[in-house]
């Protein structure tokens, strides 16, 4: 009877844990989706008809087994790169991707030239 | 010529900035999608409008010869305005126009239809948007032109005359 309970306890601690970490999951990527049809709003966010099918087609992705990664390419199939947060480095984004650095560089030298220069 | 370099580096970076975001300007906020001509139609299973029976896309598009499919619910205000120019359409032997019920109260649809008749070959029911997901659309109305298991032109928003122009010129 004791190892039954103990059986028990450990069966439902688990199931609960493991919808958790799905639904964890599920919010991990709907607020990585960008929703299309709204203005700066990520899909979690969304209350939108769009937004609202997305989700329960995440869900329904992640039931049938699907990893993250592959829910993100099934979408930018079908919606293009817009639809993912992290946009991919390519002809359209060398500039996002590389100002930041280019900055950094110049900050870099100014400080370089100011500081270090100066006290030698 | 030491003291000229920063001034030379900020101007620089001024300039690509005011660059940046003058080009910016220049572009929509909204946001227009590019749609991929021929691609290949998603294979699903549909609830048949009215009815507890499924249907799968293959048995729908089946044939070679044109088909629309036309997202729709009887809530959106647009739908309204199209529905003329489908019963016009549905009049070409050529096309076959397919309907998918988004998201709707069976009874408001029902009483769409018949209100403004119908001019659907078949409608599909999608009770909670995943179907129009598949299909890749953004609401309703939405309608895809579909030959030989191909999508060659998708219509965002609802059809009018210029639209039902093109649509005619590509059945021709």
């Amino acid at each position: 009877m004791k190892s039954l309970k103990f059986f028990l306890i450990i069966f439902f601690l688990n199931s609960s844990f493991s919808s958790a970490s799905e639904n964890n999951l599920k919010i991990k990527i709907t607020k990585n989706l960008r929703c299309l049809i709204c203005q700066g709003q990520s899909i979690y966010d969304s209350d939108s008809n769009f937004a609202n099918s997305v989700k329960v087609l995440v869900e329904k992705k992640l039931d049938e087994g699907l990893s993250e990664k592959k829910i993100y390419s099934y979408l930018k199939d079908k919606y293009g790169q817009w639809i993912l947060y992290d946009p991919k480095f390519d002809k359209n984004t060398y500039f996002l991707w590389l100002l930041p650095v280019f900055f950094f560089l110049i900050g870099g030298a100014i400080i370089f030239k100011l500081f270090i220069i100066k006290r030698n | 010529m030491k003291n000229k370099i920063l001034p030379i580096i900020l101007t620089f970076v001024f300039i690509i900035i005011f660059f940046v975001f003058y080009k910016g300007l220049q572009n929509s906020n909204i946001y227009t999608p590019k749609v991929e001509f021929k691609k290949i139609i998603p294979s699903f299973e549909a609830k048949i409008f009215d009815s507890d029976d499924k249907i799968s896309s293959n048995q729908i598009f089946n044939r070679e010869k044109f088909y629309l499919l036309n997202i729709w619910a009887s809530w959106c205000v647009p739908c309204r305005e199209e529905h003329p120019y489908l019963m016009n359409l549905m009049k070409n032997k050529d096309i076959e126009i397919v309907g998918l019920n988004y998201k709707d109260d069976i009874k408001n649809a029902k009483l769409f239809l018949k209100e403004l008749n119908n001019p659907y070959k078949i409608i599909l029911s999608d009770d909670d948007g995943i179907i129009a997901i598949e299909w890749g659309a953004y609401g309703v109305p939405e309608s895809f032109l579909i030959y030989d298991n191909k999508i060659i032109k998708k219509i965002i928003g609802p059809i009018n005359n210029i639209r039902i122009l093109e649509l005619e010129e590509l059945i021709k």
